[in-house]
């Protein structure tokens, strides 16, 4: 799974439009997402990055334009159709069930099922089985502070918890991995376990979105970095050619950029 | 597996973020991981104060008698307990009980029809009472406390129309129906086949809870809807098999009902709806939602029979007995916050 494919991106987004009444969210944005790379999505607010996201993720239905995911052309309606298709998304509100083990959490929704008539007839669910498969996730992302996955979530920091949705993210995405604000609500270690995080996952040759206002985050974690602004792809730069006030100043309209 | 020595030094550990400092610190952490500890050692403590201050407390036939109190009020708060997980609440148990009971009840002493059918048509009942509250707080994003609190009125209205105000008597009933009145020895203590029913609900629900995704969706609904559905979980629908599953139990609670009172009466048990949430909430399930064991419940509805006899026996007036319950129930839910709080 090395970046050899570069010619056809994973995940292409071509002239995307989408208005809300009167209001223009997207105004024919292109994006394309290689394989094995982290590709950053940064801009000022309402300059579309989140309804960007959300078209690409099924959680918003674009007025106009296409989404390729390797080349095929798809249509997703609701979150769950993007799911279905290996993209899964990593929510700034730490989504999980407070109530429910580090476990439990990774397989909400999907629970893996005891083989024989318990699981088929009964259904009962194999609790042996997704405990093994979650220390297995936790450990190949390298996140070591999770020993016990039978602990309710809500006995975690918020960087655990965190370690937790992108554990489930990665365990089930299976193409794609995106990131909204995955450090927003994080203190400053527990984001650098998250962006740890995140490199381990390109890694393991599994391309990922990371949206975020976080400067010096998304120059040490990306590859490239999609700069949005005024609902239009302002340029694509990366950390090593670009500094972060030039980031900042094609952010704001201060300097122009060829938005390829 | 990895080694604590693998770990980066200690204070990201879960462990960091459990209270241990003081000893109530560390009470609170165990209660808050096993709900059910503190309405145990309650029910315990009134068993042992109650034994203590007369001796006919512990005498098989008054055990036998607490366990007849506690069936009905155990079955009703068995379908509380699980609109409660899902933070909603269900006014209408007892209603939809009586109902269902003066169906079974009329149809077939009244209407001729075999006595299985009989019970069929108050299964019946239940499952479309059921519906109805799933309907409405699914459909019409109706707050449940409001939905059952109009359902509770509208079968309320429905059994005295449809029974005119009359009773039946459990004599003129098959034997089938009053089948849950029955008694047979247990080392002493006579214990009906309506407390077995009881228990055997109890055990299968505590399976189902823990072992099933249906289960787990349950707690994970009431605990954040918002996270369930962006994993995938169709909470609408988890929610309306909710108040069905609900509307099942209260049809067998209508059958335990007509066992233990002998007869099917349209005035008996509608106030049963407090009593089975307080079962509830003294048992430890958060009225939040997403907290809370079936076998807590059981132990709550103990305590509340347990209450009620011993201070009847100790010779305490009925109207303090309330007061008691009533006591018991806010000592119940502020211990509930306090435990919450240990969450950082």
């Amino acid at each position: 799974m090395t970046a050899n494919s570069t010619s056809e991106p994973i995940l292409q987004a071509t002239g995307l439009v989408k208005t809300f009444g009167r209001v223009v969210g997207l105004d024919g944005v292109d994006l394309e997402l290689h394989h094995g790379e982290v590709l950053a999505v940064i801009g000022d607010n309402g300059a579309g990055k989140s309804t960007l996201i959300k078209c690409l993720t099924g959680a918003e239905v674009p007025d106009e334009g296409e989404i390729r995911l390797e080349g095929e052309r798809v249509h997703f309606k609701r979150p769950q159709d993007a799911r279905a298709h290996g993209i899964e998304t990593v929510y700034q509100t730490l989504a999980v069930s407070p109530a429910l083990d580090v476990a439990a959490n990774l397989f909400l929704g999907r629970e893996l099922r005891k083989p024989g008539p318990l699981g088929t007839v009964l259904r009962a669910v194999d609790k042996k089985r997704m405990r093994q498969r979650a220390k297995e996730e936790l450990a190949a992302l390298g996140i070591t502070t999770l020993q016990d996955v039978t602990v309710p979530v809500e006995n975690l920091s918020g960087g655990q918890r965190q370690a937790v949705a992108v554990a489930r993210a990665a365990a089930f995405g299976s193409k794609v991995v995106v990131l909204d604000e995955p450090t927003a609500a994080l203190g400053v270690r527990e984001s650098q376990q998250v962006l740890e995080m995140i490199a381990n996952l390109r890694d393991r040759g599994v391309p990922v979105i990371l949206i975020s206002h976080n400067m010096p985050q998304v120059f040490e974690v990306a590859d490239r970095i999609h700069i949005q602004r005024l609902g239009k792809r302002a340029a694509v730069i990366t950390p090593k050619t670009h500094s972060m006030t030039d980031a900042v100043a094609i952010m704001t309209g201060a300097a122009q950029e060829d938005p390829r | 597996m990895n080694q604590h020595a693998a770990a980066p030094s200690g204070p990201d550990l879960a462990e960091e973020f459990l209270d241990r400092s003081t000893p109530l610190g560390a009470i609170r952490n165990l209660l808050h991981r096993y709900p059910a500890i503190s309405p145990a050692v309650v029910l315990i403590a009134a068993v042992a104060v109650f034994g203590a201050l007369n001796e006919r407390f512990l005498e098989p036939s008054n055990l036998s008698l607490v366990s007849q109190q506690v069936a009905v009020v155990g079955t009703l708060a068995l379908a509380q307990t699980l609109v409660i997980l899902t933070a909603g609440i269900d006014l209408s148990v007892g209603a939809v009980m009586v109902l269902g009971s003066m169906v079974v009840a009329q149809t077939t002493v009244q209407n001729g029809v075999p006595a299985p059918v009989g019970l069929a048509l108050g299964l019946a009942v239940g499952l479309g009472a059921g519906a109805l509250n799933g309907f409405l707080v699914t459909r019409l994003k109706l707050p449940p406390f409001i939905v059952t609190l109009g359902s509770l009125n509208v079968f309320l209205a429905l059994t005295l129309l449809y029974s005119g105000g009359a009773t039946v008597r459990g004599g003129d009933m098959p034997a089938l129906l009053t089948l849950t009145g029955e008694t047979f020895a247990v080392g002493g203590v006579n214990v009906t086949v309506g407390v077995v029913m009881m228990l055997v609900l109890y055990i299968a629900l505590a399976l189902i809870l823990q072992g099933t995704a249906w289960g787990r969706h349950v707690y994970a609904c009431g605990d954040d809807p918002e996270a369930a559905r962006l994993a995938g979980i169709r909470v609408q629908r988890v929610l309306a098999s909710v108040y069905l599953a609900a509307g099942a139990i209260l049809a067998v609670a209508a059958w335990i009902q007509i066992g233990r009172s002998n007869a099917a009466s349209p005035n008996t048990g509608v106030d049963l709806n407090l009593d089975s949430i307080t079962a509830v909430v003294i048992g430890g399930t958060s009225l939040f939602g997403g907290r809370g064991t079936v076998w807590g419940t059981l132990l709550g509805a103990l305590i509340v029979g347990v209450f009620r006899n011993g201070l009847s026996l100790v010779g305490v007036d009925v109207l303090w007995q309330t007061f008691a319950v009533g006591v018991l129930i806010i000592a119940a839910v502020s211990i509930d916050q306090w435990i919450r709080k240990a969450r950082t």
